[in-house]
């Protein structure tokens, strides 16, 4: 084995992008390997979590999500705080402020943002992942039952590696018309992500872990990941592990998803992203997805629908989403109790019908679906 | 419409020479123009066709053609190779069958496995598509009538460039743990297969193309291969009428599972290719009934549309040679033997849809052999 340091800053100057030299966490640092929360309570009992309400709907969502906290006496302090983009040193940044309530929390709870129109924009969400390192993508999708799609009986999970693979950055065109695009794959971001796959796996009660891959046409590329989720798999004995190609994971996950409830997916970067919002596109889009993305910094949870300006400030706003995040941010935090309890008010809710929202083919407003989700939690 | 000469050009840009020389154009065999010579030949009135069973099903499902073949005297003789891609050393038989299908331009072939770990050798299912520059790859995922899936009155066509981008097979280790795998993308590959997705939408008369990408992470790659698509539509088929449009690959996941109905042509660049495919298989039954085909300029060659080898049910007799069948029938289209294809592939959807025998992945307890069988006895 070839010694870390050196390989991390090999790793650095191969980026496209300036970060800090990475400190991953592995077995053999001190620091907890899987980034599990080791955030404190306070002195009034509550844990910090900064809130990042957003653009759009984002602001009447956030307001949902707080009202059902208050009222199932979730011990959360909320710290809300704005990332409109300044200009600082003629580069858009996100305030310093919002930079330093995250570190400090190490949790936060983020709506949709607009990403501003234009030229020169790195987009917001780039640059939270590189200010935290967030590093795994988690995506469960849970068939929500009294919205009916194509599919019953979904339940997938999937984690998806976050800062390289096929979204390095990396690309030139050599000359005129032929442009070469690199997937870059290290050892040391393969084994993060694996890690935390299999440390999900088992905080989550889902006994198997599959790596998905095309190792047979990328050999040295996918077979890298490969590796590096076998070693892995050694570290946690009683996960069971295999591996599938993604063309096959495809292939059955459309005929019948229902064989994935046992098991968490984890793969590179660009199979997750298509791999999880053929997901979502199970149990109906992405306005029912909840999403997490784990850093070795702090972890962001946020709904990954739109800011949907069309109906802004209109009270129209499904905030399903974006309480599902939070109920995973509360899992991240050990508080599962109270996650099941808001989870079973919610989908209740949904699965009784009476009060949901337009999207779900309801007549509701945010405020009804709020209000009876409220009274469920009383 | 394009003139000739402007394709040939590009064409010829990706060709030998030699290759290039005589171009008199007479017939066009999908959105390719071809010389007469190059095109198969017919010898004691028949056609020779190279066979590659392939692993997995390959052999039975390849049996169960060659005896409906040879029930309706079909005029296709077959030079078989049994490559495989699990032993070692098959390298030369691999080169005999390459060179067969350079000699015959026509092949029927299952998919050849391709060992995972690193040691192993390169997929060969990869090498023909390059070395024969068979770069166009056509799925079409269409509802089977009389066996509903979860999906209705799907029908679409996906058109996958087959010879670069994500299997391109350049990969290196720059520092251990560390590893690039290049995705080469080229505007000439990116014109031909977008000229060609157009040209199989003209011809079925399909009235959309929707090109598949990411062009929003990877800006100059999957650009490049969005920008010529945009730029062919507009300049070379704007008078068809034919729509394009632009669609991102995680999202097309998305809508593929959830509202299949709204794609008609399909085109892009390789990897999404096998998702989409795979997919779209899922919506309309699996990869059982799912056909496809390869076309270059000079080679044709006809595989299962799912490109699975289907190890798990090798030598039980359970495959379905529907998708294999379905192939070849699309391989008689394009030797001109039109009417054995339409009575061939019209007896294959009657008896799925009679439903009496159906093989174990659409919910029957019928064999390979049964489903010969039936379907010959239909055919005589």
């Amino acid at each position: 084995m070839f010694s870390r340091s050196a390989s991390r800053s090999v790793v650095s100057s191969l980026r496209s992008f300036q970060t800090p030299i990475r400190h991953y966490n592995s077995a053999f640092q001190s620091s907890p390997p899987t980034s599990t929360f080791a955030g404190k309570k306070g002195e009034d009992g509550n844990y910090t979590v900064t809130l990042i309400p957003g653009d759009g709907i984002g602001p009447e969502i956030a307001q949902s999500v707080k009202e059902i906290f208050a009222a199932a006496k979730a011990p959360i302090k909320w710290e809300e705080v704005d990332v409109t983009p300044i200009l600082k040193d003629g580069k858009t940044v996100i305030p310093d402020k919002a930079i330093v309530s995250i570190k400090k929390n190490t949790v936060a709870l983020k709506g949709p943002l607009a990403t501003p129109i234009g030229k020169g924009h790195v987009s917001l969400n780039l640059t939270l992942r590189r200010t935290f390192s967030l590093f795994a993508n988690v995506r469960p999708c849970v068939s929500i039952q009294g919205y009916k799609t194509a599919y019953d009986n979904v339940n997938t999970v999937l984690i998806r590696e976050n800062t390289e693979g096929e979204y390095s950055g990396i690309e030139h065109e050599i000359v005129d018309g032929v442009v070469q695009s690199i997937k870059l794959i290290t050892r040391e971001a393969s084994e993060r992500v694996a890690r935390y796959a299999f440390h999900y796996a088992s905080e989550n009660g889902r006994d198997k872990v599959t790596a998905v891959h095309k190792a047979n046409i990328m050999k040295m590329s996918d077979g890298m990941f490969l590796t590096a989720c076998r070693a892995v798999a050694k570290e946690y004995p009683k996960i069971s592990y295999d591996e599938d190609l993604l063309d096959r994971v495809c292939l059955r996950i459309a005929t019948d998803p229902t064989p994935f409830a046992d098991r968490v997916m984890v793969m590179p970067n660009l199979y997750g992203d298509i791999l999880s919002d053929l997901s979502a596109g199970l149990i109906g889009g992405l306005g029912l997805t909840p999403s997490g993305n784990i850093g070795r910094d702090a972890s962001i949870f946020e709904a990954v629908h739109g800011s949907a300006p069309d109906i802004e400030g209109k009270g129209l706003a499904n905030p399903t989403a974006l309480l599902l995040s939070s109920l995973m941010m509360l899992r991240h935090m050990g508080l599962f109790e109270l996650a099941d309890k808001i989870e079973k008010a919610a989908l209740s809710t949904i699965a009784e019908g009476k009060a949901i929202t337009r999207d779900l083919g309801g007549k509701s407003g945010t405020r009804e679906y709020t209000d009876a989700i409220l009274a469920k939690l009383k | 419409m394009i003139s000739a000469p402007l394709r040939s050009s590009v064409g010829s840009a990706l060709r030998s020479a030699a290759a290039s020389s005589k171009r008199a154009t007479v017939s066009r065999s999908m959105a390719t123009l071809v010389d007469e010579k190059r095109l198969p030949a017919k010898f004691g009135g028949k056609y020779t066709v190279t066979l590659v069973p392939g692993d997995g099903i390959g052999k039975e499902v390849a049996d169960s053609v060659k005896e409906i073949f040879e029930a309706l005297k079909v005029p296709v003789q077959w030079e078989q190779y049994d490559v495989s891609g699990e032993t070692v050393g098959g390298d030369d038989l691999f080169q005999q069958a390459m060179e067969s299908l350079k000699r015959n331009k026509v092949g029927l072939k299952g998919i050849l496995y391709t060992p995972i770990d690193q040691t192993g050798h390169n997929s060969w299912n990869v090498a023909m598509r390059q070395q024969l520059d068979i770069y166009a790859s056509v799925v079409v995922c269409k509802s089977l009538p009389g066996f509903p899936t979860r999906h209705d009155n799907v029908d679409f066509a996906i058109i996958r460039e087959n010879t670069e981008g994500e299997y391109s097979g350049l990969e290196h280790q720059s520092y251990p743990g560390v590893v690039e795998s290049l995705k080469v993308s080229t505007r000439a590959k990116a014109e031909r297969i977008a000229r060609f997705a157009f040209d199989f939408a003209v011809k079925n008369n399909r009235k959309k193309v929707t090109c598949v990408h990411k062009a929003n992470i990877m800006k100059l790659g999957d650009g490049l291969f969005l920008n010529t698509c945009r730029r062919v539509a507009e300049q070379e088929y704007g008078h068809t009428g034919i729509k394009f449009e632009a669609m991102i690959v995680d999202n097309t996941a998305m809508q593929l599972v959830s509202r299949p109905q709204q794609f008609d042509v399909m085109v892009m660049p390789n990897l999404y290719g096998t998702i989409c495919a795979n997919i779209g298989s899922a919506l309309v039954g699996g990869p059982g009934i799912t056909p496809g085909c390869n076309f270059g300029r000079e080679y044709a060659l006809f595989e299962p549309g799912c490109r699975h080898v289907g190890k798990d049910i090798m030598g039980t007799n359970k495959a379905n040679p529907t998708a294999l069948i379905l192939s070849s029938t699309m391989m008689l289209r394009h030797l001109g033997l039109e009417s054995q294809a339409n009575l061939i592939a019209g007896a294959t959807y009657d008896l799925v849809k009679e439903g009496k025998i159906r093989t174990a992945d659409l919910g029957g307890s019928a064999t390979t052999t049964d489903f010969t069988k039936g379907l010959i006895q239909r055919l005589l």
